[in-house]
């Protein structure tokens, strides 16, 4: 046999071990379809937990390790329990890819993913277990608070934090202009004639909707709610962006934009909190931005055609089912959400639970607001407070709704035929 | 006949020099290649873990899908102005800096030195100086001219993310033209001068033939790389305004890891990898007209 047969050959073999390996690992990847997870059983020793987080506040975190220790304590089967920080630009992203790749965690923080983990059966149910768990005190929970994060009654996740939207105001850059307000009775209206004044005057920007920057277009819903418009329909199923309502909202947010200049135009920031303008809707729990350097108000937000309203921005946390703990998880759940723990959570997060929704009981650990401001814009504004726009498909519905919108912030934007562009761009998945 | 020859020590011994690269091409290019064709196959739910199977159904929604001609069109422009400007500046910077001047090294480590710099900080202060009310506008308006919104714009969103890209790759290509014109033989340009050539003759007939290869290399790892460019568009633009910057490397990102549709971001990622494929072999095949080997 020649060199070059003998080579050959040895190429084909190396080829064909290539090919093996390939098949053997596609099947092995057909073998893993159809699994999800599942859990040991209860009385499992050696129980390592992870929790998902997208906070990297330290205080916070120590706050949550000092939780689990103390569970730990009373449960030495338990032996690890880690609070994993993601980023929160990329939360969503890095769970569910963690949840594809086979290492979902045990239990997860969620925002706007909760629809689609609710209806992909891929939480464990909640209330049953908080129900029974002694002096947990189900009923206490606010009505209000849980809607989003329940599915034919049962509860999937703990709505640990209900932070209502708020509007923020720099008082020193209002005088600067010789604008005053009247907190009781503001209306959207006046806050744009009164932040066009302060550009015209300062050159800083007038009211900011926070985190809005012309993409997360959902955030507009703490403006377009006081017009009686919302994005879909209560089921879900209709677009409802071509509806008047709307159409008037997006009229106000345009002018505003193009014509008196009362909100900083596509691709300018202004960050309130660093005195760059004169009002921003923001949550708040975004209180803790503010560093004193200068004299600020707080309000409910500001009224709208349709009258006074709130809109409130949640955060929940469930068990995954996927979790190899299901049950332990769970119950360090019921753990970390009981009332004692819910009243040292609440020092960050607004909770859910009526007994704690006090002004004097938020205040006591909160530095910068007073007792006051947190009655009125948090425990007044939560029962009636809603949700801002959340559906299955979260990410798909935001591109596809930003695309269409995208045609919106120019100068001479056809309105109308924008918004019902939106609606021909996220029906379809809305209807799946 | 003893067994281990010198010839059979030889292949075996060259086989555990290539060994760690094709174990590498094994791992980290056949078996995810292998896995993406079996996903663009299924259908993945990834909250719950369960699989589908679906045959050609996300082949097929590739022809029905209505962003795709925009996404297409998007990939063109930005590795076309990218491919054509890297590689036409960086010749040129490249036959400048050839020569010998006061200060020749500052400006080869002034052209290189973006190439270092991480891709998203890179962007992210691209991002500030493209702002409506940012550096870029600032300057501008100090000589009367009032600048567009650059990110909000189809247009001048797709010159940004072009612009940003080669200024900060075109050092690569002009370290290696510069490498390439190096190696001319000087002996050659003083033939050529004796004999009257002028400038743009020399360029055209001496230098360019002899560093063709080079031309080539970069044109194959250019186009490669502009159609993997991710980190500028989803810094910079997300991809918009509307779909004018989302390419498609992008769009198999959103289509994967954002709206969870693991088989059709899978199906777009072959797509992808067989533009990337037929693109290479093309060059590859052209280069026997004008790529120039000296016998």
């Amino acid at each position: 046999m020649s060199t070059k047969d003998h080579l050959m050959i040895t190429a084909r073999k190396l080829l064909g071990a290539l090919a093996l390996t390939t098949a053997v690992t596609l099947t092995a990847a057909c073998g893993a379809s159809g699994t999800s997870g599942g859990g040991a059983a209860a009385g499992s020793t050696d129980v390592k937990l992870r929790m998902t987080v997208w906070t990297s506040n330290e205080d916070q975190l120590k706050l949550f390790d000092s939780i689990g220790d103390a569970y730990k304590a009373e449960h030495p089967e338990v032996t690890s329990i880690t609070f994993e920080s993601l980023p929160f630009a990329d939360y969503n992203t890095t769970l569910t890819t963690q949840i594809a790749g086979g290492n979902a965690p045990d239990l997860a923080w969620m925002g706007d993913l909760s629809k689609d983990l609710i209806g992909a059966d891929a939480l464990v149910g909640l209330t049953d277990k908080l129900k029974a768990t002694n002096g947990w005190n189900y009923d206490d929970l606010e009505d209000s608070a849980t809607k989003e994060f329940s599915r034919d009654g049962k509860l999937y996740a703990y709505p640990f934090s209900n932070s209502p939207f708020a509007l923020y105001v720099n008082n020193d850059l209002l005088a600067k202009a010789g604008q005053k307000i009247d907190p009781k009775t503001l209306t959207w209206d006046q806050v744009a004639a009164a932040g066009a004044a302060v550009h015209a005057k300062t050159g800083k920007a007038g009211f900011v909707v926070r985190d809005f920057d012309y993409t997360a277009w959902n955030m507009l819903a703490t403006v377009w709610t006081g017009f009686g418009a919302s994005a879909w329909s209560a089921d879900g199923k209709t677009c409802e962006f071509g509806s008047p309502q709307m159409q008037q909202a997006f009229t106000f947010l345009h002018d505003a934009a193009f014509k008196t200049k009362a909100m900083p135009g596509p691709g300018t920031k202004a960050d309130f909190f660093a005195g760059d303008a004169a009002f921003t809707v923001a949550q708040v729990s975004r209180a803790s931005l503010l560093k004193g350097s200068f004299k600020f108000g707080l309000y409910p937000l500001p009224a709208g055609p349709a009258g006074k309203y709130s809109v409130l921005g949640q955060a929940g946390v469930g068990v995954l089912a996927a979790s190899k703990h299901p049950d332990q998880a769970t119950d360090f759940l019921a753990y970390l959400t009981n009332p004692a723990n819910a009243e040292k959570l609440a020092q960050f997060f607004p909770p859910p639970r009526k007994s704690l929704l006090t002004g004097e009981k938020l205040a006591a650990n909160n530095k910068v607001l007073s007792a006051a401001q947190l009655q009125e814009v948090v425990v007044d504004q939560l029962p009636k407070a809603v949700t801002l726009p959340n559906h299955t498909k979260p990410a798909e519905i935001a591109q596809k709704g930003k695309t269409a919108l995208d045609a919106l912030w120019k100068p001479d934007a056809d309105i109308p035929a924008v918004l019902n562009s939106v609606c021909a761009a996220i029906e379809p998945i809305l209807a799946k | 006949m003893a067994y281990w020859t010198t010839r059979r020590r030889d292949v075996l011994t060259g086989y555990v020099f290539i060994a760690p690269q094709l174990l590498g091409v094994l791992v980290f290019v056949l078996v995810p290649v292998g896995m993406a064709i079996w996903y663009s196959l299924n259908k993945w739910n990834v909250f719950t873990g369960r699989q589908t199977f679906v045959g050609g159904d996300n082949w097929a929604a590739l022809a029905s899908d209505p962003q795709l001609s925009s996404v297409l069109l998007a990939t063109v422009l930005f590795s076309g102005g990218v491919v054509v400007l890297n590689i036409g500046l960086g010749l040129l910077i490249a036959v400048l800096l050839n020569r010998r001047f006061r200060g020749a090294t500052f400006f080869r480590t002034l052209f290189f030195s973006p190439v270092v710099v991480s891709v998203v900080a890179w962007t992210l202060v691209w991002g500030f100086l493209l702002q409506d009310n940012g550096g870029i506008n600032g300057l501008l308006g100090a000589v009367g001219i009032e600048g567009p919104n650059w990110l909000q714009h189809g247009d001048t969103a797709m010159v940004s993310v072009v612009i940003s890209q080669v200024v900060r790759s075109v050092g690569v290509n002009m370290v290696l033209f510069l490498a390439a014109l190096q190696g001319v033989p000087s002996e050659l340009y003083e033939a050529a001068r004796i004999d009257g050539a002028r400038s743009r003759a020399i360029f055209a007939r001496i230098t360019l033939p002899l560093i063709s290869p080079t031309v080539l290399l970069t044109a194959i790892i250019t186009i490669v790389g502009a159609l993997q460019s991710f980190a500028q568009i989803a810094v910079l633009t997300g991809g918009g305004p509307e779909l004018s910057t989302t390419v498609l490397v992008y769009y198999v990102f959103q289509q994967a890891f954002e709206f969870n549709n693991i088989g059709y971001g899978s199906t777009l990622a072959l797509m992808l990898l067989s533009f990337v494929m037929v693109l290479t072999l093309l060059q590859w095949q052209l280069r026997k007209r004008w790529v120039f080997h000296e016998q």
